[in-house]
């Protein structure tokens, strides 16, 4: 166990070093920074002094393990446009997203895994046809077009819930569901899949020759092996979301790390823009970690 | 009293394949029942049919079907699962892949005692313990803490014959319990199935398709092709005088060693068994057999040579 745990903390900072060296690259790739923060009206000489102050005619290597060695100490830099330490902005606008991308996975989990049993169970019946038909849909619906209807139908015409802001849970339910609706469709074929292999082997077979009860039989043996590449997806499915609530959080004005990315984005302001690609990919890479640990809880033969 | 297992006229099938066609069988209580046959003659569907575990499609009807008295016909899904891993247990063909790979040898020993008796998780574990101790396993302790693919297949089948026991079931289905291990392995799980129905008194239908192991164990023999039991001896009549064709050709396949002469090639039966749809007339046999005749196309009623030694042929003497 402790040898598996080292080995996927060693290829998880190995990503991390990777994105962090590509997030350097490609920002620097959109032009030369000093011209795009001085603006448009810029003299020369206001560009040569935008360059000196923010160290940017310091050689690229320089810069680059500059900002490396501050990194890893925690210290993201600072803000153009907010005049704040980067750090700070990222957390004051994290909760949002978490919050966010954490209602978003609980909600599909709890639509998707059900169903996908409930699918199995009912193989090419009309239920699991329907159940195919609403992941395919899922799969197919553009999420800020779902996030539009969704405001339309329940917040304007309906007047149920509010369609934009963060001041209460309430605000969360549309965006949640918008998110979640994108993870419904792979998480319940999953399921659905993972379930029809796992009743139709040899230990459930064993299960039911042991007169266990349905239940047992469905959810203790069959479940808990189809759920091992569930699991895994989810993890990796909460990473797509954190990252790309961009949309959403523009669509539903939640001022999360999305939001935040694309108004630096807009603004040039590059430490902030390099600091969330980082964040988030961090946080990506520590997912997939915690998904292969679940996988290595769920089923023994990983643990060697 | 009437016999622990009584199958009689067992119907299975398939869609449009009829995969058990009439078979019937008993076992007594502390008796081995071994039922014979080739890949595809019936012998596992009919064990999963009397444990009503058939898979999907699959359909059962029979004139009587009774376990300990009981009308297993009668019973529904949920009086089936009392019966099943407590009264009446079943272990298969395939122990690599039979035990669950999530949960622990000891979790899935426990579970089944605990589902049917109403003992504590401590006196189960006990129990567990003692079983692998009985079935030939050194250290329970520590397999009890292992999971299943820890352990080779004669080990894990060893864990389903014990896991089959915890209820100190009637009797116990083996299903070719033997066919996925090396030879080696292979006479032990024989010697401790043997010695297991010995000393608990179970009666026990042992499938197979190796003349051997019925010669060494069974008491009583059925012989089954395309879905029938073709003839059914008690083991030393069978071996002594086996009327049906079939089983006349399935001996002269099996190497006795001394008699079996140098330069005399040994036997083997010609032909595959045919695909049965419902509605088929006369012997299953007769496309196989050397003997058969224009007869041979008409249903072909039982034959008694002995008492308790039963054939379907007409034209064995």
């Amino acid at each position: 166990m402790l040898r598996f745990l080292v080995r996927r903390l060693i290829v998880a900072l190995l990503v991390a070093a990777t994105v962090m060296t590509l997030a350097f690259i490609l920002t620097r790739l959109s032009g030369d920074l000093a011209i795009s923060i001085a603006g448009p009206n810029a003299t020369a000489s206001d560009i040569e002094a935008v360059r000196k102050a923010y160290g940017l005619d310091r050689p690229v290597l320089e810069q680059f393990f500059d900002w490396v060695g501050r990194a890893v100490t925690g210290d993201l830099g600072n803000s153009y446009f907010f005049q704040t330490r980067v750090s700070t902005l990222i957390a004051e606008r994290m909760p949002v997203t978490l919050t966010l991308g954490l209602t978003g996975l609980s909600l599909a989990l709890l639509l998707s895994i059900p169903m996908g049993i409930l699918a199995a169970v009912r193989e090419n019946t009309s239920f699991d046809r329907a159940v195919q038909m609403v992941a395919l849909i899922g799969q197919a619906m553009p999420s800020f077009w779902l996030g539009l209807l969704l405001m339309i139908v329940f917040g304007l015409t309906l007047g149920w819930l509010p369609i934009s802001g963060t001041g209460s849970w309430e605000h969360f339910v549309m965006p949640g569901t918008v998110l979640a609706f994108s993870a419904v469709p792979a998480l319940t074929r999953l399921t659905r899949a993972g379930m029809i292999q796992a009743m139709g082997s040899d230990y459930i077979r064993t299960a039911r020759a042991k007169g266990l009860s349905r239940a047992s039989i469905l959810l203790k043996h069959a479940l808990r092996n189809a759920a091992i590449p569930v699991v895994a997806i989810a993890a990796v499915q909460l990473g797509f979301m954190l990252g790309g609530s961009i949309v959403i959080e523009q669509v539903f004005a939640l001022h999360g790390v999305g939001f935040l990315a694309w108004e630096s984005i807009a603004k040039n302001d590059f430490p902030v823009v390099q600091a969330v690609v980082l964040v988030l990919a961090v946080i990506y890479v520590a997912l997939t970690m915690v998904s292969d640990l679940l996988n290595a809880v769920l089923d023994p033969r990983l643990r060697a | 009293m009437s016999a622990l297992l009584d199958v009689e006229r067992l119907e299975v099938g398939f869609g449009g394949t009829a995969a058990v066609r009439g078979a019937s069988l008993t076992v007594e209580r502390g008796e081995t029942h071994c039922l014979v046959g080739e890949s595809g003659c019936g012998k596992s569907v009919t064990s999963l049919a009397i444990m009503n575990l058939l898979a999907r499609g699959g359909h059962r009807t029979a004139q009587r079907l009774t376990f300990q008295g009981e009308d297993l016909l009668k019973l529904d899904d949920r009086g089936m699962a009392r019966l099943r891993g407590n009264a009446m247990a079943m272990i298969f063909q395939e122990p690599m892949t039979s035990l669950n790979p999530a949960y622990t040898i000891g979790s899935q020993m426990t579970e089944v005692m605990r589902r049917h008796k109403k003992v504590s998780q401590r006196v189960a574990t006990d129990r567990a313990a003692d079983l692998l101790g009985r079935v030939g396993i050194t250290a329970p302790g520590l397999r009890l803490g292992q999971f299943p693919h820890q352990l080779s297949g004669g080990l894990r089948q060893r864990v389903m014959i014990a896991m089959a026991l915890m209820c100190e079931p009637q009797l116990l289905i083996a299903d070719e319990p033997t066919t996925a291990l090396d030879v080696t392995v292979q006479a032990q799980i024989l010697r401790l199935l043997a010695q297991l129905q010995r000393d608990l008194g179970l009666g026990m239908l042992l499938i197979t398709h190796d003349l051997g192991i019925v010669a060494r164990v069974a008491h009583r023999v059925s012989v089954m092709y395309a879905g029938e039991v073709v003839e059914s001896a008690a083991t030393a009549q069978l071996f002594a005088d086996p009327r049906h064709p079939y089983t006349q050709g399935l001996l002269r396949c099996v190497p006795v060693p001394g008699k079996q002469r140098q330069d005399e090639p040994l036997g083997s039966i010609p032909g595959t068994v045919p695909r049965i749809g419902p509605g088929f007339e006369g012997c299953g046999f007769r496309d196989r057999c050397s003997f058969a005749d224009a007869t041979c196309a008409h249903t072909v009623p039982p034959q008694t040579a002995a008492p308790g030694h039963d054939y379907l042929c007409r034209l064995a003497p």
